[in-house]
């Protein structure tokens, strides 16, 4: 695993590829999201931490559309995508995978992957009734060669014909990511995409992550919370609690954050092996 | 959708276009292909009567196929499916009575069914589960009550007739000609579906019974797609209806209840949800099952058992029971259906003598 030292500037010329305005959610009483912004840039891999309930998946909702913010805005790429609808996001470009499995249990794994190619995929109920006539079958297939290098690329070659429902929770989490890519996203929101595996599975996925934004060039968003990874394959990181971003900076900053100390451990220092703490944190309430 | 089974051995796969075909197996699609041409040749092989059943087989099968998009792939619920069936018929039989060419006037019949079916559909955006099963409970009743009272349309409680199957000039009204009227248009619609299931707005349809959530953020349209269902399922009823309406000559509001909607439900759960040839197989039990019945009831006629239950008088009662006793034992043990069933008697086999 690499670990980055510079911090991308976000470039004052173009804007930043996500851009989140005063974000704030309520449900009934409850303020799930309070005044949140932050921005990521083209490119970037950006973490978001925080303890149980601070509000993440919350935040990660209102970016791929399955809840409307009370206020506030979400812009990517410059256009203010607050109220488009979740399904045409897709096509602008933001993927996503679920906490919670979300897959189509009795479909078989390439279907499922394929699902995730909806939007790129021409053929409709009548040429694909058709499918020898009218070149169904043609785009089909292309779009399959396009899948199995995504299956390759996250080795999950051997279970492509069994169905998503009878696979092993870790299975199922890589072909939720297989699916989430096959949409060709500008921006991957992955929501725990680490959650309850061990080390080694751990270790493939981070590396599977680190891959995707280094060499296939998607920005990433992650809500992750072992903080191995999240300080070893970030550029920034970003804290929640309460619904509140109380940090944002570089894995030192925030390895060196007191508020993010007190938030998360409950004021107990804390080090990571080979954690720089030097630098002041980019604290801001 | 593919269902995962044991290929034999040998049977590599050295390209994605053969491993994308509608049957597993070379085999299969060859044993397919000899089924359809032993079809073809029914008329010569079977007696009138058994022709009679099979195409009957056919266009029900036709619509129970619809239904199984509808319930089994999209996995909305429909409560309604004879009343589309009926649609389909009358449809069919009035524009063949205003001079249209029989051919056209199914399709035609097929396409204002797959009209009035969205138009009953669209409370599919809105409510999901029960309160869908209660829309298009409605369903089944205004256009059960409508059919009584459009004397212009149905011919009202009296029906209407249903002009024979012409195709240049030829008829095709005999059981014999027109058996191949029925598995024309029956191979077609199957094939569609296979077809279907395995590209784009299939897999949608899937994906939004199976996860909705995720199947929105995937970029598909929930409501298009709930629609298009009703859509789809509403063509199929539709052509099912119009085959069986020129098959009889003869249409009427009678039969067109709820208990025959719930026949379909049958054939599908029976069949198997989910699965194109499931439709085949549960139509085909579900019209076998009253034929056994009477040869059952002819078989034990003087019998104590005939004495106790009257089993001539009861005859219609018994089929009603039958049918409602097997939907009950196929969920209880059979939920995936026939076809399930159907292939783990073929992975038994394919791995036969060591097949625990
Ligand atoms: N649909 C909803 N209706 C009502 N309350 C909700 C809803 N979704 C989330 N919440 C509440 O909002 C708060 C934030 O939840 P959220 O799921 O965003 O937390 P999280 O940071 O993702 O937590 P975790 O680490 O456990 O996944 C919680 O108190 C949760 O109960
Ligand atoms: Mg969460």
């Amino acid at each position: 695993m690499t670990s980055m030292e510079h911090t991308p500037e976000p470039s004052s010329v173009a804007p930043p590829l996500l851009e989140v305005r005063n974000v704030s959610l309520r449900f009934g009483g409850l303020r799930a999201l309070s005044d949140v912004s932050f921005h990521v840039a083209s490119g970037e891999l950006f973490s978001i931490i925080g303890p149980n309930g601070a509000g993440k998946t919350s935040l990660l909702n209102c970016i791929s559309g399955r809840y409307t913010p009370t206020e506030g805005a979400v812009l990517f790429e410059g256009r203010d995508i607050t109220r488009v609808k979740p399904y045409q996001r897709a096509a602008l470009g933001i993927g996503r995978t679920f906490q919670n499995l979300a897959l189509y249990s009795h479909m078989s794994v390439l279907d499922n992957i394929m699902v995730g190619r909806h939007h790129l995929i021409k053929n409709n109920f009548l040429t694909g009734a058709l499918y020898w006539i009218g070149g169904a079958q043609k785009e089909e297939l292309a779009h399959r060669r396009k899948i199995e290098e995504i299956i390759d690329f996250l080795e999950i070659e051997h279970v492509r014909k069994a169905l998503a429902g009878t696979l092993s929770y870790g299975l199922r989490k890589r072909v939720e990511l297989a699916r989430a890519i096959a949409l060709e996203p500008k921006l991957l929101l992955l929501d725990e995409p680490m959650a309850g595996m061990n080390l080694e599975e751990k270790e493939d996925i981070a590396r599977y992550i680190v891959e995707l934004n280094e060499e296939w060039g998607m920005t990433i968003v992650m809500i992750e919370h072992d903080m191995g990874v999240v300080m070893d394959i970030s550029q920034r990181v970003m804290v929640l609690d309460f619904g509140r971003k109380i940090a944002e900076g570089t894995p030192a900053e925030i390895l060196a954050n007191e508020d993010v100390s007190k938030a998360y451990l409950g004021g107990e220092d804390f080090t990571l092996e080979g954690s720089p703490t030097q630098e002041p944190a980019v604290a801001q309430a | 959708m593919a269902i995962a089974t044991m290929r034999p051995c040998g049977d590599y796969r050295t390209s994605y276009r053969a491993d994308q075909t509608i049957f597993a197996t070379r085999l299969s699609t060859a044993w397919a292909l000899a089924g359809l041409l032993l079809l073809c040749l029914a008329p010569w092989l079977l007696s009138g009567y058994l022709l009679s059943l099979l195409i009957q087989i056919g266009y029900l099968g036709i619509a129970a196929l619809g239904l199984n998009i509808l319930v089994g792939f999209s996995g909305q619920i429909s409560v309604g499916h004879a009343v589309f069936y009926g649609f389909g018929g009358f449809s069919s039989a009035y524009l063949a009575r205003h001079g249209v060419p029989v051919p056209l006037a199914i399709v035609l019949a097929g396409l204002w069914t797959t009209a009035v079916g969205l138009i009953f559909g669209l409370p599919a955006t809105r409510v999901k589960g029960l309160y869908l099963a209660i829309a298009t409970l409605a369903a089944q009743f205004i256009l059960q009550d409508f059919f009584v009272r459009a004397e212009w349309f149905t011919g009202g409680t009296h029906g209407a007739v249903a002009p024979p199957f012409t195709l240049f000039g030829t008829d095709f009204s005999t059981d014999t000609r027109y058996f191949y009227v029925v598995l024309f248009f029956f191979t077609l619609m199957y094939l569609a579906a296979a077809n279907l299931m395995r590209s784009r707005d299939g897999r949608a349809l899937v994906a939004v019974r199976d996860h909705y959530l995720s199947a929105e953020m995937m970029g598909v349209n929930l409501t298009k797609y709930r629609t298009m269902a009703f859509g789809i399922s509403s063509f199929y009823a539709g052509i099912g209806g119009a085959l069986y309406a020129h098959y009889i000559g003869f249409m009427s509001v009678e039969g067109l209840d709820i208990l025959f909607s719930i026949q379909f439900l049958g054939m599908i759960i029976i069949g198997g949800l989910g699965s194109v040839m499931g439709s085949l197989m549960g139509t085909a039990f579900m019209v076998a099952l009253p034929e056994l019945t009477g040869a059952l009831a002819t078989a034990l006629e003087g019998g104590a058992i005939d004495h106790a239950l009257h089993l001539k008088d009861g005859i219609t009662y018994l089929r009603e029971m039958l049918i409602g006793a097997s939907i009950i034992l196929f969920l209880i043990f059979e939920p995936d259906g026939l076809a399930h069933r159907w292939q783990q008697i073929k992975a038994y086999w394919k791995l036969y003598p060591f097949s625990y």
